[in-house]
């Protein structure tokens, strides 16, 4: 696939306080790529810089292959879905999704029977002539992703699209976006805080914390390969054990040594040891790895989180099995329920 | 409960008194035009004579036009130019706005005398000759400061992602502008516009003190003829007051009925 977006060593400053410090990524064509990461950790920022509404204070954004750093927000093959909407409160919900077409000066024909067809897409026909302050805010994000989607661009940038919809509608917004982006061919770059919908949706997942990258990859070399404690505590439910590597495919945690699938750490590196609640299966005391009580239960819908007391650490178990407080039980999980990390450099 | 009655029987006839304090003596102007005598004070019967002589009159139809002319070209500069200052100040920073903000509300506080004989000195020392220009330029000065003051409330209100948005969407700055900033603070702009007119209008201070050449507003007419005893003043400052009344009719009555017509196409729309 062929690169269409280059950051190169994004710095960002806003009155002394470093809010992107050193990005570089790559985002192909007809990629589906999502920015994840906690509130305030420079999402926006970086949207912002690529849509050309602010400028980075060091580093170069390459579009196509050519620096695009002094182009106006206006002359870029971008459209932003804002995170706020942004719709323009003066217009119908037409004109608003009609506004990119009439400042190209489309024919007034093609301009209504595309912006039909987005209303029937983001599912608000028989919505043209009302007025955009008198919607609910799940219907103007909507009106919002059909104004940015009509001008059929080259990328799309949403800004949480889907922050004000309630569960199910958002569930279906998720499945049609991902739809529109495999039928349009477009670049996505989406923005969310919200891990599940990172996982569901996305080609590539960068997970961003406090202005930097922490890993970027497919959904599941994300989930089953963190890189680091802040990934496998961010993406998921995870327990996180200190341990020391002994050679490869042998780690020492809890006083006991265990077979795992990790190789390439120094002999006795200290390291970060991550099991996931749903890997660790609940067994007769004496067949367990690991022997504690259980220290209390929660019901979570589809499973019970028990919460198992150990002589170190407690952990987090997640299983669909019944189970009471207070009983003694064995812990059991396959080597390859191991992640082993290496202690960050930057903590 | 008599306190009460009694309370309110002095604020009415306070309220009344005030208002027949106010607008008796134009009443009474307004009454005395139609005068069929020449008496200012002795009423002779209906006529509109004074009104004839008015329209008769070349140097009262000059004062008009200039009146009339001076208020529009003031109107029109004064609210182009107050809009951009208030879109540029609110997009700069916080100290710099206030200062502007403040500069800016010193002029309508200022006595007019003081406005005026500024302005004298200021023309007289670039050595601009006193007429048309002048008294033009001078409108458009004090009117501008009254539409900053409308429009900046507009712009505070305003969502500060829609310019971006519209960008976005291809539009250049200007186009922006023009399609979304600007219909969003219409109201500010339109009510900023209305007082700009009706300051310039019915000034007369500072008008007096920057004109020359002959060239005369209404205002400075009146003066002049004030002197001498004429009711055909009276019929002016009539047509005068109407005008004042209907602009100020106008600022207030417009933008109720504006939503009232929202309102209404709302609910219109309402039914599907
Ligand atoms: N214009 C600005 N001036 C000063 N600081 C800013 C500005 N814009 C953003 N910041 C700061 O930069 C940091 C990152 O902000 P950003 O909006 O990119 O976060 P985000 O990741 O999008 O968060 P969220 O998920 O809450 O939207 C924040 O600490 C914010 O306070
Ligand atoms: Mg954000």
């Amino acid at each position: 696939m062929r690169e269409l977006i280059q950051f190169r060593n994004i710095v960002k400053e806003f009155d002394g306080q470093l809010v992107l410090k050193g990005i570089n990524l790559d985002i192909c064509e007809n990629e589906f790529v999502t920015l994840l990461g906690p509130s305030g950790c420079g999402k926006t920022t970086l949207l912002r810089i690529l849509g050309g509404f602010i400028e980075q204070t060091e580093g170069e954004v390459y579009f196509d292959g050519i620096e695009i750093s002094n182009v106006p927000p206006y002359k870029r093959e971008i459209n932003t879905v804002f995170q706020r909407y942004a719709l323009f409160p003066h217009m119908n919900v037409f004109d608003n999704i009609a506004f990119g077409l009439n400042i190209k000066k489309e024919n007034k024909d093609v301009i209504k029977q595309k912006v039909t067809k987005m209303l029937k897409l983001v599912g608000l026909e028989g919505y043209e002539n009302r007025a955009v302050t008198q919607m609910s805010g799940g219907q103007q994000q909507r009106v919002a992703i059909a104004r940015a989607l009509v001008n059929e661009p080259m990328v799309l940038l949403l800004d949480e699209p889907l922050g004000a919809l309630d569960l199910k509608l958002r569930k279906e917004m998720q499945v049609e976006l991902k739809k529109i982006q495999k039928e349009v061919g477009i670049t996505f770059i989406y923005v969310t805080h919200d891990q599940e919908e990172a996982l569901t949706m996305s080609d590539k997942i960068v997970v961003l914390n406090e202005g930097e990258i922490q890993q970027i990859g497919s959904a599941t070399d994300i989930y089953n390969e963190p890189e680091n404690e802040f990934v496998a505590k961010f993406i998921g439910e995870s327990n996180i054990i200190d341990g020391i590597m002994l050679d490869d495919y042998r780690v020492v945690f809890f006083d006991k040594e265990f077979e795992c699938v990790d190789y390439g750490f120094h002999d006795n590196e200290p390291v970060d040891i991550v099991i996931r609640p749903e890997d660790i299966d609940i067994v007769d005391v004496e067949k367990g790895m690991i022997k504690g009580t259980v220290k209390s239960i929660l019901f979570k819908g589809v499973h019970y989180e028990i919460m198992v007391e150990t002589e170190h650490e407690d952990l987090k178990v997640h299983t669909t099995d019944v189970s009471e407080v207070g009983k003694e039980v064995g812990l059991s999980f396959f080597p390859e329920d191991i992640h082993v990390m290496s202690k960050m450099a930057a903590y | 409960m008599i306190k009460n009655k009694t309370g309110k029987f002095i604020s009415n006839v306070y309220l009344i008194a005030m208002l027949i304090f106010m607008y008796l003596p134009i009443i009474y102007m307004c009454v005395f035009s139609f005068n069929s005598s020449r008496s200012l004070t002795r009423w002779t019967g209906f006529s509109t004579q004074w009104y004839e002589r008015l329209f008769s009159d070349y140097t009262i139809g000059e004062a008009v036009y200039y009146t009339v002319l001076v208020a529009l070209l003031a109107t029109i500069f004064s609210t182009i130019i107050g809009t951009i200052t208030a879109i540029g100040l609110s997009k700069s920073r916080y100290v710099i706005r206030e200062i502007i903000t403040n500069i800016n509300d010193l002029p309508m506080m200022n006595p007019d005398i003081v406005t005026a004989i500024g302005m004298m000195l200021l023309f007289a020392s670039l050595g601009l000759e006193k007429g048309f220009m002048t008294m033009l330029i001078a409108h458009i000065t004090f009117c501008t400061p009254y539409v900053i003051l409308n429009v900046m409330p507009k712009l505070r209100g305003l969502d500060p992602n829609i310019a971006e948005a519209a960008m976005d969407l291809g539009a250049t700055p200007f186009q922006a502008l023009i399609q979304v900033i600007v219909p969003q603070i219409a109201p500010g702009i339109m009510s900023g516009a209305l007082i700009a007119f009706t300051m310039s209008i019915d000034d007369f201070v500072i008008s007096y003190f920057v004109t020359g050449n002959g060239v005369k507003n209404i205002s400075i007419l009146v003066y002049s003829m004030s002197k001498r005893l004429n009711p055909t003043i009276n019929a002016l400052s009539t047509i005068m007051v109407s005008i004042v009344t209907i602009v100020l009719v106008l600022i207030n009555v417009v933008p109720v009925i504006n939503a009232k017509m929202k309102n209404k196409k709302i609910s219109e729309e309402g039914n599907y």
